[in-house]
This record gives C-alpha cells, sequence and structure tokens, in this order.
C-alpha cells in the first residue's frame, strides 16, 4: 500500500470516528453557553479552546463532522442512487432517443451554477441541512451518470456481454450482473471524491448560511461567526479550517490511492 | 561479419529468467525468423536489442551491433542507436501511430530528430521513404493522417518510419499479425524486398511458422526463453532436430481426426436426445430439407454519417443477400477478410440484430432479437479473445452456467457444469476458481463448456482458435472434433485463418463485402476454386511448402 493512501485512510478514518464518537459522548454540552468562558485558548481542560459563547470548539468540531459527513455521506449517496442507474441505462440504449434524453439532462444541470441553484432551493424551501444535501446531492446525479456510462460503454463491447446476450439476458440483467460489479471500483473511486467535494459544499453553504441552522453544528458556520474574530482569537477561525482542510485532503489522499490501487493499468508497471 | 551478435544473453526480472543464455547471429541482408510460442521469450529479445527492456530487468551476456556493445551504453546513447542503427517494427498499426500527426511529419521526426535535419529536407526523405513502401504520391501525400489509412497502409507507414535512417538492422515484431491475410502477404514482400536491396539485417518475429517458411533465411525457434534450435529455414523444417520444433510443426499443420459419428440421412426428421424444453416443437417443425439453420436473403444495412449537413444518410450493405444452410452435426467454415460482413452476420444468426431483409431460421424458428429464448437454446457461441470472453468478477462456475437463463436453471445444475468441465478437459473443482487463474487455452475451453451446457445443436465458433499457440491450438481443435461426435453438433466455423479452416471444416462459404462469393465443399474449394477472390486469398495465405513436410507425416505425437 502507498503511504498517501494510508494516510488518506487514516485521516478519513479519523473525521468518521470523530462524527461517530459524537453521538455518544462530546468533552462538553455545545448546547451550554459559558459567556464567563468565551474565546479561551486551548488548553487542558478545553483541547482546541472556546468560542465567543464560551462553548468547547473540540466538541463542535466533532458534532460538526457528524453534520458534514451525514450531509456528504447523504449527497453521495443521491447521485450514486440516481446517478448510476441513469448512467447504465444510457450506456446499455446508446444511441438511442432515451440515451440523449438523460444525457442531455445531464448536460443540463452540469450547466448550472451549483450555488446559484442552492441559492434558489433554500429561498424556496428555507434553509437546513436537509435542503443543503438536496442541493448538492443534485449535483452529483450527472457526475455518477457520466462515469457509469462512460465504463459501462466500454465494457459494452467486450465478448462477456455478447455471450450473456447469446444466453439471452435482457439489457437490465446485464446491466446488474455484468456492468455494475466491474465499474463498481469507478465508483468507489469517484463517490470517495464527490464526498470530499460534498464536505467542501456543505462547509461553503453554511458559510454563507444556507446549510445547517443552529443549533446544527456545522463547520462552515463555524468558520462564518469566527471571522469577526479573526485577530481577536485566531484558533477559533483556524479549528474548523483545518478540519475542512485535512478531512478532505484525507478523502482525496484516499481516492486517488484506491485509484491507483483498484485500476490494474496504474499498478507499478514491471514486466 | 556478423552484423549482430548475441552472445549467451541472459535476463532476470526480479527473479524470475526470462531469457536464458541466447545465443544468435545475423548478417547484412540477411532474414532470420524467431518463432515460438506466447511467453517464449521473443519480444523480450527484441526489447534487449533495442534496449528497452521494462524496469527492474537485469541482463548477462552480449550483444555486439557492428563491433558495439549495446547492453554497455547508456540511455544516451541508446537513444543515438534507436532509429539510427537498429529499426523497430509493431504488431498493432492501429496504435503504433500518432493519431494527431500527419504520416509525412511522423516519417520526417525521426530524421530531424537524429540527423538535425531542417524540416524541408526531411518532409523530401520522408516522401521517399513512402514510396519506398509503396504508398506513392499523389494518391498518399505527406498530409494523410493515420485514420485515412487502412490497417496495411499504417504498417507501411510504420516501416517507413523504421527504415528513415537506413538501419542496419531491422527488428519486426509480429508485424503482419493483425493485417487480412491479402495485406499480410503485401507486407511480407515488402519486408522482404527491403532486407535484400538495402542489405539490411531483418529479424522476423512470429508465431506463424508458414510466414517463416516463405521469408527466412534461417530460422530460431524458442521456448521458455532458450532457444531450443536453430537452422536454415528449408533444412529445419524437412529435419527437426528438436522434439519441440517437431511438435510445433506438427501442431500448425494438424489436422484433427473427424471420429466416427452417425451420418445423416438427408431430410430426416432431427431426434433431439436431451431433454431439450424445445425438442418436442423441434421434431414436429423440423425444416423440411432436414436443414438446422437456414439462412435466405439476409440483409443487414447500417446507416453511415452524413457525407454533409443535411445530406441523406448514406447506408452500408453489411451483410448483402446472404443464403446458405447448415445440416445438423455438420461443419461450416466461412472465411473472409476484415470487413466482410462476418461479424454483423454472426451476430444476426445469433439473434442479436435485426434483419433488414429476409430471414434466418433454425429450425422452426425465426431466429432475431425477439425469438423464445427456447429456441436461443439451440446456437450458441465461442468467441476469439479468450481474455474478454468472461466476466472477471464471476466464479467459472456461475460463468459456465449462464445459458441456462434460457432453460431455467436446473436443480443438479452444479453438478452439470462439473460434467461439462470434465468434458472439455478440466477439473470439476475449477468451476470455484476465477477466471485470472486460467491460460489462454483454458479459458477457451471453458468457453466451449459454457456453449455445450444447454446441448445446442449449433455452435458458432466466431475466430475461436485464432488467438491461441499452435499446440493449444491443436488440442482445442481436437476437442471440437471429439465434442462434435459426441454431441451431434453443428459447428459455423469463422476464420481468416484458412489453413483452419481447410483442416476443420467439410463445406465453406467465402465472404467478399457482405456477398458470399463462392461456397462448396472445403477440399474442391481449396484446390480448385472458382471465383477469384476465393484464388486471391489462397495464394496470399502463408503455407509451409508440403514437400518440406512431406518426410515425417507423423514424425511425433502431439503434447
Amino acid at each position: 500500500m502507498k503511504p498517501s493512501l494510508a494516510l488518506g485512510a487514516v485521516l478519513s478514518a479519523a473525521a468518521l470516528a470523530a462524527a461517530v464518537l459524537s453521538l455518544i459522548w462530546m468533552p462538553y454540552d455545545i448546547t451550554q453557553l459559558a459567556i464567563a468562558q468565551k474565546l479561551q485558548p486551548p488548553s487542558l481542560a478545553h483541547w482546541a479552546g472556546t468560542d465567543h459563547f464560551g462553548r468547547d470548539i473540540a466538541s463542535m468540531l466533532m458534532a460538526g463532522a457528524r453534520t458534514s459527513l451525514a450531509v456528504a455521506l447523504v449527497a453521495v449517496g443521491i447521485g450514486v442512487g440516481v446517478g448510476v442507474p441513469l448512467g447504465l441505462s444510457a450506456a446499455a440504449l446508446r444511441g438511442s432517443w432515451l440515451d440523449e434524453v438523460m444525457m442531455r439532462g445531464n448536460d443540463l444541470i452540469f450547466a448550472f451554477p451549483s450555488l446559484v441553484i442552492a441559492i434558489l432551493i433554500t429561498a424556496v424551501f428555507g434553509p437546513s441541512a436537509t435542503n443543503a444535501i438536496i442541493a448538492i446531492g443534485i449535483f452529483n446525479i450527472p457526475v455518477f451518470a457520466r462515469v457509469a456510462r462512460a465504463g459501462a460503454l466500454s465494457l459494452w463491447t467486450l465478448d462477456y456481454i455478447r455471450a450473456a446476450q447469446v444466453a439471452g439476458k435482457g439489457r437490465a440483467r446485464i446491466s446488474a450482473e455484468h456492468i455494475l460489479p466491474n465499474i463498481a471500483n469507478l465508483l468507489i473511486v469517484q463517490g470517495t471524491i464527490q464526498f470530499s467535494l460534498g464536505i467542501l459544499a456543505e462547509a461553503g453553504l453554511s458559510y454563507v448560511g444556507l446549510g445547517a441552522q443552529p443549533p446544527t453544528a456545522s463547520w462552515g458556520r463555524m468558520l462564518a461567526e469566527a471571522q469577526t474574530m479573526v485577530t481577536l482569537a485566531p484558533h477559533v477561525a483556524l479549528a474548523p479550517g483545518l478540519a475542512i482542510v485535512v478531512t478532505v485532503l484525507g478523502l482525496n489522499l484516499l481516492g486517488d490511492g484506491l485509484r491507483d490501487a483498484l485500476d490494474p493499468r496504474l499498478r507499478g508497471r514491471v514486466a | 561479419m556478423s552484423l549482430l551478435t548475441l552472445e549467451a544473453l541472459t535476463l532476470m526480472i526480479g527473479a524470475a529468467p526470462i531469457l536464458r543464455g541466447v545465443t544468435l547471429g545475423l548478417g547484412p541482408g540477411e532474414i532470420l525468423g524467431l518463432v515460438g510460442e506466447s511467453g517464449s521469450g521473443k519480444s523480450m529479445t527484441a526489447l534487449a536489442v533495442m534496449g528497452l527492456l521494462p524496469q527492474g530487468a537485469r541482463t548477462l551476456g552480449r550483444i555486439w551491433l557492428e563491433g558495439q556493445d549495446v547492453l554497455a551504453l547508456t540511455e544516451r546513447q541508446m537513444c543515438a542507436l534507436r532509429g539510427n542503427q537498429i529499426g523497430m517494427i509493431f504488431q498493432e498499426p492501429m496504435t503504433a501511430l500518432n493519431p494527431l500527426m500527419t504520416i509525412g511529419d511522423q516519417v520526417a521526426e525521426t530524421l530531424m530528430v537524429h540527423r538535425k535535419m531542417p524540416r524541408a529536407e526531411a518532409r523530401q526523405i520522408a516522401r521517399d521513404k513512402l514510396d519506398r513502401v509503396g504508398l506513392t504520391a499523389p494518391r498518399f501525400p505527406l498530409s494523410l493522417y493515420p485514420h485515412e489509412l487502412s490497417g496495411g497502409q499504417r504498417q507501411r507507414v510504420a516501416i517507413a518510419m523504421a527504415i528513415a535512417l537506413q538501419p542496419r538492422v531491422l527488428i519486426a515484431d509480429e508485424p503482419t499479425t493483425a493485417l487480412d491475410v491479402t495485406t499480410q502477404a503485401e507486407v511480407l514482400d515488402l519486408l522482404r524486398d527491403l532486407a535484400r536491396t538495402e542489405d539490411m539485417a531483418l529479424i522476423l518475429i512470429t508465431h506463424d511458422l508458414a510466414v517463416v517458411a516463405g521469408m527466412a533465411d534461417r530460422v530460431a525457434v524458442m521456448r521458455r526463453g532458450e532457444i531450443v534450435e536453430t537452422g536454415l529455414t528449408e533444412t529445419l523444417f524437412r529435419a527437426p532436430q528438436h522434439p519441440y520444433t517437431a511438435q510445433l510443426l506438427a501442431a500448425s499443420t494438424h489436422r484433427p481426426e473427424a471420429a466416427a459419428r452417425p451420418t445423416f440421412a438427408p431430410g430426416r426428421e432431427y431426434l433431439s436426445q436431451e431433454e431439450n424444453p424445445a425438442a418436442s416443437s423441434w421434431q414436429k417443425y423440423s425444416d423440411p430439407d432436414g436443414a438446422l439453420l437456414r439462412v435466405a436473403g439476409a440483409v443487414r444495412t447500417y446507416r453511415l454519417a452524413r457525407p454533409r449537413p443535411f445530406a441523406p444518410h448514406p447506408a452500408l450493405r453489411a451483410v448483402d443477400d446472404v443464403s446458405f444452410t447448415i445440416a445438423p452435426g455438420e461443419s461450416l467454415g466461412l472465411v473472409g477478410e476484415s470487413g466482410c460482413g462476418k461479424s454483423t452476420l454472426t451476430r444476426a444468426i445469433l439473434g442479436l440484430d435485426p434483419l433488414q431483409e429476409g430471414t434466418i431460421r433454425l429450425g422452426a424458428h425465426l431466429v432475431g432479437p425477439g425469438m423464445p429464448q427456447a429456441a436461443r437454446a439451440d446456437v450458441q457461441v465461442v468467441f476469439q479473445d479468450p481474455y474478454g470472453s468472461f466476466n472477471p468478477r464471476q466464479r467459472v462456475e456461475t460463468l459456465v452456467a449462464e445459458p441456462f437463463h434460457l432453460t431455467g436453471l436446473p436443480a443438479d445444475w452444479r453438478d452439470r457444469v462439473a460434467a461439462a468441465l470434465v468434458e472439455v478437459g478440466l477439473a470439476p473443482e475449477d468451476g470455484a476458481k476465477f477466471i485470472h487463474e486460467f491460460s489462454g487455452g483454458q479459458r477457451q475451453r471453458i468457453a466451449i463448456a459454457r456453449a455445450l451446457i444447454i446441448r445446442p445443436k449449433l455452435i458458432v465458433l466466431d475466430e475461436a482458435v485464432s488467438a491461441l499457440d499452435v499446440r493449444v491450438r491443436a488440442q482445442v481443435l481436437d476437442l471440437l472434433a471429439a465434442l462434435q461426435a459426441s454431441h451431434d453438433l453443428a459447428y459455423l466455423f469463422i476464420s481468416h485463418d484458412l489453413s483452419v479452416v481447410r483442416n476443420v471444416t467439410t463445406r465453406c462459404l467465402v465472404m467478399q463485402a457482405g456477398r458470399i462469393v463462392e461456397q462448396g465443399p472445403t477440399e474442391a474449394l481449396f484446390t480448385a476454386p472458382g471465383h477469384p477472390y476465393t484464388a486471391q486469398l489462397l495464394a496470399a495465405a502463408p503455407q509451409i511448402p508440403p514437400a518440406w513436410m512431406e518426410d515425417r507425416a507423423h514424425a511425433s505425437p502431439l503434447v
């Protein structure tokens, strides 16, 4: 295993562990304000210091990890759940009008600036984590549809697909049985990358106030709130910023590493 | 004086020995055929001479090129040598050229790199070289792109690139394996002519003994990284010294013995021995003339891209009014060059694509995409590529059982899969393995097991043995012959390899540009072709002179 893949796995696992742990235990209750303790620098009692309401930043980071990962995970789920079947059927019906309609529809979504759509969704339905998930998820659909279609198209030319056709299997069955397992590695890699992009997008939406609303903790909103106090107490802004950077970096390393490990063509070229 | 000498060349990759003490010598104007099966080290020998070995390769021994030890050179010195003193031609003309560069620039490039030649002058020489390989102006201007040329023409460009600097040694690694027979003959003629007139030494690497027989002055036979025998071509073919050479020769002209099997009276009603659900209807409605497959006036056209915006789509008649029949238990050959419509016809016979005109009948049923599953079970297929024919993520038993989709999965399917694996010479335990654990020949056996499992009446063999080494091919052909007898199978044997078709089929069709130009009993058709195209194919097909093989008709058994 390459060191970058190992590092990516460790960083991603750390973020996941923090999120899971926050479900059962956090150092402090982040719904309790303690103005007397506000803006303390990191100490033994508060590992990452406290914010302007005196809340423990380490605890808020853990709760924020939960929000980020949950939003990104569900958004990737929407992308995979809708995009992959779309891509597979487009490939199975290659050249037909359905293929055209589906792929041009994807192009249409791609062509919209994602932030504008997110603002539109929040303007209509109100800002919330759920609506952030929907906004991010919609933009994952064409990504997965294209990856699935491209991978599937190259497989549809292979002889074992023809053999399955000779065995009387229909396009849907062949897509599920022969195509999907063989493009799974592409989808895993793309999923990892979309996951990290989802975290960034959630942070961005929350930063501009369109994502998770108080009292739900969110890295993006922590950043926004810390902005005014950056000179006064830089650690308040630094902590969520670092959390975002480290998690996204970890996931990207993981995705790249997985691609190298799963793609035989990129494996070490000896012989 | 010898131009190129390999002295006890040993090559290791990691701990694995790839070449072991390879010793060869080659004089100016000489053509050396380097033959062997896949993995024997032929290509590695060539790459060692070119200094293009993969990372981690270690060499012992010497390679002398005009008194210079190639292995002692630095990479920079090697760069000066490549192209300049040694040229190389690869197998795949489709990928050997850069699709974004004109052919003129590609040939000129070597000149500009090695001779620091101005572009205009380099292009002038490129013009000469392209003329030399038969791509003459004005029909082939320098401004053409590779996609505007056919496979054979691209291989000519690759040859022009290789000879642009008049190298002393030219290495051709399977230069014609990807080409049709008529194109192959032309390219081989060109290579031979170049070696003779330019006094170049040519190493011709091939798995095809027939190609070597017509080309080489001397032959070296490789096996597992060693040269087992080397000698003058005719001497070696007439009296091979090493048993391996004898085996290769026997395998390349191998003719499977037709096992004793029931003969069919014309018009006889076909009775299936199997508990096939289609059997009853089959007996009731079988073809009046006893034909198993009846193709009548089949036409399949493809819509091509519009030549101009809003112009109507031109149509290509890929299969043009094709009619023939296959009798139960018969072996019918179908030969033709790439693009002649073989594959389109195959897809139609398998019921994957519809026809525009005409009909295909399999017994009582019309063949087409909408045909009933039970009727589909009467025809199965074995493809050419043993590597692309299987889903790498499924176990062999799942792969072999796939056609049961047509008949419903019987309760004893595992036993039947095991029995099918035994029939094709594998072990029942092999069902639990994955496909990557098998060699090319074994994979083709598994493909045959998959085709057999539902007891079809017709198996389409689509270049089924073309990708196999000669000895493995001979074994698979024997297996097919045995199965045909025991299961009363009809074969449609599609191949570009005329010698194989001649050896295994009783009747043969010749296809050109979508039409069947000639059909008849195989032996008659091969000895006295009626159509000029058939004659042309036969003349172009490389052949080991029969006289060379007479001395030892059954000299050595197959291993």
